[in-house]
């Protein structure tokens, strides 16, 4: 590795993504290729990809939380039981994948390479909403390869220092950046996920109405979804949630998401297996 | 026509040389200590945003003095050779000796072929698990690269500063002990510094990740008191 140096008129600035364009290391140009070759051969589309699935995310009265399931799947088959689809995207914010596992994971590494990147050259990190249209970026060069059958989904959510608040960003796969309000959820399993939250959610919850509004989202997506992992408690595999507030990027632990589960599988035990009321904050559906 | 005049190899390095020195001797100093918990690197600088020290990489951190444009330069190409190296293998294989060497060979190919050689002279410091794996890296404007032990100067009045600091007890320091003991080696006997006049940064040696950490003003004048 040497040292890159660039002329005025050719250097890429705090860009890292721009950086291994002209260092010709661009991982979506190789994708890109590879494709390119495959559809010409006729091949690409038999192919078991790795998907990941169900995640979500809300705003609470803190900040935001945002949680993911561990299951990922090629064609039929379960290929990872503990699959993590929710990472920190630096200190005050944080990503959740959805779609094809192997450029899911590596669009997350260079997402997090490019804030750290900005943050170094520049001295100063980028802004809430300057990091969501970076990811956007991202997913829109990724749109090739989303075509032939590998789309890459992802949640932002992050905590906006500038404005005091918590904010949350949804993606489509040509890298349209939406923000909402109250909630957002991606991956298969998301029609049942989105329809919880949208029944339990009334304003602005505290932070443990939340996490037990989400758990519960991803315990009934994982009941009616084969592609979305519920508690596995015989292994100790749990979803990953964590909590983005004004004093950054924070994930639960697996404790007290353990316990949270248990409670939740209790209320179906003692209801003989039909649907408890989701209860929050008094109201109930 | 006029013929140009022969100047003889030695005189030429020496002028690029007085050259270079001269425009670092204009700027402010510096200064890097190893204690206990990290590393600490003190500039004398009253910028808030013409930095003379940043961040590389997870335990590495650069500090230059000289022509601000030039070293920030170099500050540039250090964090982009870092961060690609991180992303093509892993974060545990970017390592401070490899940078320094990088430095040590830009710095030397200016000097001999370029018109003007660069005037700065830049630290490389890294932060080990133990004292053990500290590094400090001297790298001047001809690119001759000193390994330092303990701690090291960089700047005009290095070698004043050098001496200060190795009459100084600097055996278990804590991170107060670390920063008076540079700040008095850069003041000098006859000045004091507040923290206004200071830049701070630390490397922190325990927990993993990213280890560089700026010191506020009120954190300075704290540790100072």
């Amino acid at each position: 590795m040497t040292l890159p140096l660039f002329s005025t008129s050719d250097d890429p600035g705090p860009s890292f993504t721009g950086l291994l364009n002209k260092l010709e290391l661009d991982p979506s140009y190789q994708v890109e290729r590879a494709l390119g070759e495959a559809s010409r051969a006729g091949a690409g589309h038999g192919l078991d990809i790795t998907h990941g699935t169900t995640v979500v995310a809300s705003r609470y009265d803190g900040g935001v939380i945002i949680a993911g399931d561990r299951r990922a799947t090629a064609g039929n088959l379960i290929s990872h039981r503990t699959m993590q689809k929710v990472f920190p995207a630096d200190r005050w914010s944080g990503v959740a994948i959805a779609g094809a596992a192997g450029p899911a994971i590596e669009m997350v590494k260079l997402f997090q390479l490019q804030l750290e990147h900005y943050e170094k050259v520049e001295g100063h990190t980028l802004s809430l909403e300057g990091k969501a249209n970076q990811l956007s970026m991202m997913v829109r060069n990724h749109l090739p390869a989303a075509m032939q059958g590998m789309a890459v989904v992802p949640l932002f959510a992050g905590f906006d220092r500038r404005r005091d608040r918590g904010r949350l960003f949804a993606y489509d796969v040509t890298g349209g950046r939406y923000e909402e309000e109250d909630y957002v959820a991606s991956g298969s399993g998301s029609l049942h996920a989105r329809t919880v939250i949208k029944l339990g959610k009334a304003g602005d919850l505290d932070r443990d109405t939340t996490v037990d509004l989400l758990i519960r989202s991803l315990f009934v997506a994982a009941d009616d979804d084969s592609a979305t992992g519920g508690p596995d408690s015989m292994r100790g595999i749990y979803p990953i949630i964590a909590t983005i507030d004004a004093e950054g990027y924070q994930p639960l632990e697996e404790e007290e998401i353990a316990g949270r589960f248990a409670s939740i599988v209790n209320e179906y035990v003692d209801n003989d297996g039909t649907n408890p009321n989701i209860t929050t904050g008094g109201g109930s559906v | 026509m006029s013929m140009p005049y022969y100047v003889a190899p030695e005189q030429m390095m020496k002028d690029r040389a007085d050259y270079a020195q001269k425009g670092i001797a204009r700027g402010r100093s510096l200064a890097a200590i190893e204690f206990e918990e990290g590393i600490l690197l003190v500039a004398e600088n009253p910028s808030r945003n013409l930095r003379k020290i940043s961040e590389i990489y997870d335990r590495i951190a650069f500090a230059g003095v000289g022509r601000y444009n030039e070293y920030d330069q170099l500050r540039i190409a250090g964090i982009r050779h870092a961060d690609t190296k991180g992303y093509t293998y892993s974060r545990d294989d970017v390592d401070s000796q490899a940078l320094a060497n990088q430095y040590a060979q830009m710095l030397g190919q200016i000097f001999t072929n370029e018109m003007k050689p660069l005037e700065v002279e830049i630290l490389v410091a890294s932060v080990g698990v133990d004292h053990e794996g500290d590094r400090l890296f001297h790298i001047r404007y001809d690119g001759s690269v000193t390994d330092e032990d303990r701690f090291a100067a960089v700047g005009g009045d290095a070698e004043a500063i050098r001496e200060r600091l190795a009459e100084a007890n600097l055996e278990g320091l804590d991170i107060s002990g670390a920063l008076k003991a540079a700040a008095t080696a850069l003041s000098g006997p006859e000045r004091t510094f507040t923290a206004e006049e200071l830049e701070v940064a630390a490397l922190d040696r325990p927990g993993s990740g990213r280890r560089f950490r700026r010191l506020e003003n009120d954190e300075i004048t704290a540790l100072l008191s």
